[in-house]
Parts: C-alpha cells; structure tokens; sequence
C-alpha cells in the first residue's frame, strides 16, 4: 500500500528449533510478493546473540519483525520475549509469537509481556502456509512498521 | 481457528472523527464474524469505558482495542501509556489506527507497546480495506487472551 518498507527488503528473524517449521515457513515467506531475508536463530541464546549483534553477529541488521517460538532449547521464548520487551533498544520491533501452544496460560502470559500477537501454528501444512502469508500481508502491506 | 466464533467480538474504537466511525462501523458489518462495536468519542471515555465506571458500568470488556492518536481530552498517546501500564488492561491488544505518518508517532506508540500501528488511508475504498484485514487477522488468525 503506502508502506515505506515495502520499498527495501524486509529483514524477519524467526526464532525456532524444529527443522520442518523452519523449513514451511521458509517456503511460505518465498512464495510472498514482498522481498523479505529470513535469519534463523535455533535457540533463545542465539536470539539474544543476534538482536546484540554479539560475536558472528556483528553485522547484521536489526531485524523488522520477529517470530518468537515459546519452547526453545537453552533460554526459552517466554524469557527472550521477556527481556526483548525490557530493553530499550528492542523493545519497538513487532514480535509475533508463532507456537505450537494453544495453553491460555501461555497466550496470556505472551500479552502481559507485551508480544505484538499471538498466533497457534496449525499442525496442516496449507493452513501453516495461509497462517504464515497473513502474517505477511497484515505485518508487512498494512501495519507501518517502526522506522530502523 | 479460535474461541471468538463462539460469542460476538466486542471492539472499542476510540475515534472523534464521526466520518471514520462510519467506514470503520461499515467495513465491521460486512465481516463474516459476529462483532460488537462499541464507540467513544474521547481518551477520558476510553479510560471509563475500560474501568466500566460510570455509564459504562455494564459494558463488556473489549477483545480488541482501535485506538486514534489524536484525540480529545486525554490524548490517544496517553491512553495507551495507561493501558499498557496496567495489569489489569495490558493484556488487551492495542492497535493504532491515526492519521498521522509521523515517525516519531510510529515509534513512540511502538515503546509504548502498541501492538501495532496502521495509518488511516484517505482513500475510502482502501480504508475499508485496511479495517477488514486487521479484523481478519486479530480475529481469525491470531488468539486473543480470554480473560
């Protein structure tokens, strides 16, 4: 639409352990009309290491939108949410929380720590598409994303 | 895909401008999904809305929050600060739908814990266009907290 960003490419971070989602939401982000770089973090150390620019890190680019799973290997979601939203270098880029949870425990905690939104990843591979693309669409052609 | 299909969603929308109620009120009614569109004219009457004081002693809590920027009595800035400080309200997801393109806006809102910002296009067919996709996406694909 009228959206700045969608002049330049956008940079996504995804923070996730499980090879196939890594590897749907890939596919999904490809298939999009948006020019976007997708990085992938494994854990939430790796997340921190990253938003830091800490180590191989050094040169990347502030990511514009974050998907954050919630259960990560060595520092979990909830906690990098947690400090992410705490921080005042990071708190203003959009994290969209995409898991497998559907425990409302988890879906309110994610609000109170201030997740932009939060989404369940459907166990169907088209409705995990339909998911991702809408992501896309709403966070990327009509949402005006912080300036970098 | 959620829990809202089971009852209307309730929507406040915080809005001055009589005319973007109407579009706003217009693109909702189209929508597949069985919505409440609750409307306060001020960020004083936004604030008693939420705390269900006074006239609104028996209104619902929203699921979802349109919020302007620019607005009277308490400014839109204000509410949301108010909002997103609150243990009580924070949880309710805010998006900001305003006129102004201006950067400092977009990033303030944002540190505020916006949970996002959209600007109102001018153009009435896109506005309708914008309303219906954030209704799509906060009500269809994302899961909203329950409380």
């Amino acid at each position: 639409m009228t959206d700045d960003s969608t002049m330049r490419p956008v940079d996504i971070l995804l923070v996730e352990d499980n090879p196939a989602d890594i590897r749907l939401t890939r596919e999904a982000l490809k298939e999009n009309k948006i020019v976007n770089t997708l990085a992938v973090a494994l854990d939430g150390v790796e997340a921190m290491k990253y938003l830091h620019k800490q180590g191989k890190y050094s040169k990347v680019t502030k990511p514009d939108l974050i998907l954050l799973d919630l259960n990560l290997p060595k520092k979990d979601g909830r906690e990098v949410l947690a400090e992410l939203k705490q921080d005042n270098n990071l708190k203003r880029i959009p994290v969209v929380i995409l898991t497998s949870s559907q425990a409302e425990e988890d879906i309110l905690k994610s609000y109170n720590l201030h997740a932009n939104c939060y989404i369940t990843k459907p166990v169907d591979f088209d409705q995990f598409l339909k998911v991702v693309n809408a992501i896309e669409d709403f966070w990327f052609t009509i949402v005006k994303l912080p300036p970098p | 895909m959620n829990n809202y299909e089971q009852r209307p969603i309730e929507i406040l929308l915080v809005e001055d401008n009589p005319g973007d109620v109407k579009l706003t009120r217009e693109a909702l009614k189209e929508n597949k999904m069985a919505n409440n569109l609750h409307v306060v004219g001020d960020g004083e009457q936004a604030m008693d809305f939420l705390h269900q004081s006074g006239v609104y002693v028996n209104k619902p809590r929203p699921d979802v929050i349109l919020l302007d920027l620019n607005l009277p009595k308490k400014d839109g800035r204000e509410v949301l600060a108010e909002i997103k400080e609150d243990d009580d309200l924070k949880q309710i997801p805010v998006v900001i739908l305003t006129m102004s393109q201006s950067e400092e806006d977009i990033l303030t809102s944002y540190d505020l814990h916006a949970n996002c910002y959209i600007t109102k296009p001018l153009d009435m067919n896109q506005f309708i266009h914008v309303v219906k996709t954030i209704n799509n996406f906060w009500f269809s694909i994302v899961k909203l907290p329950s409380k």
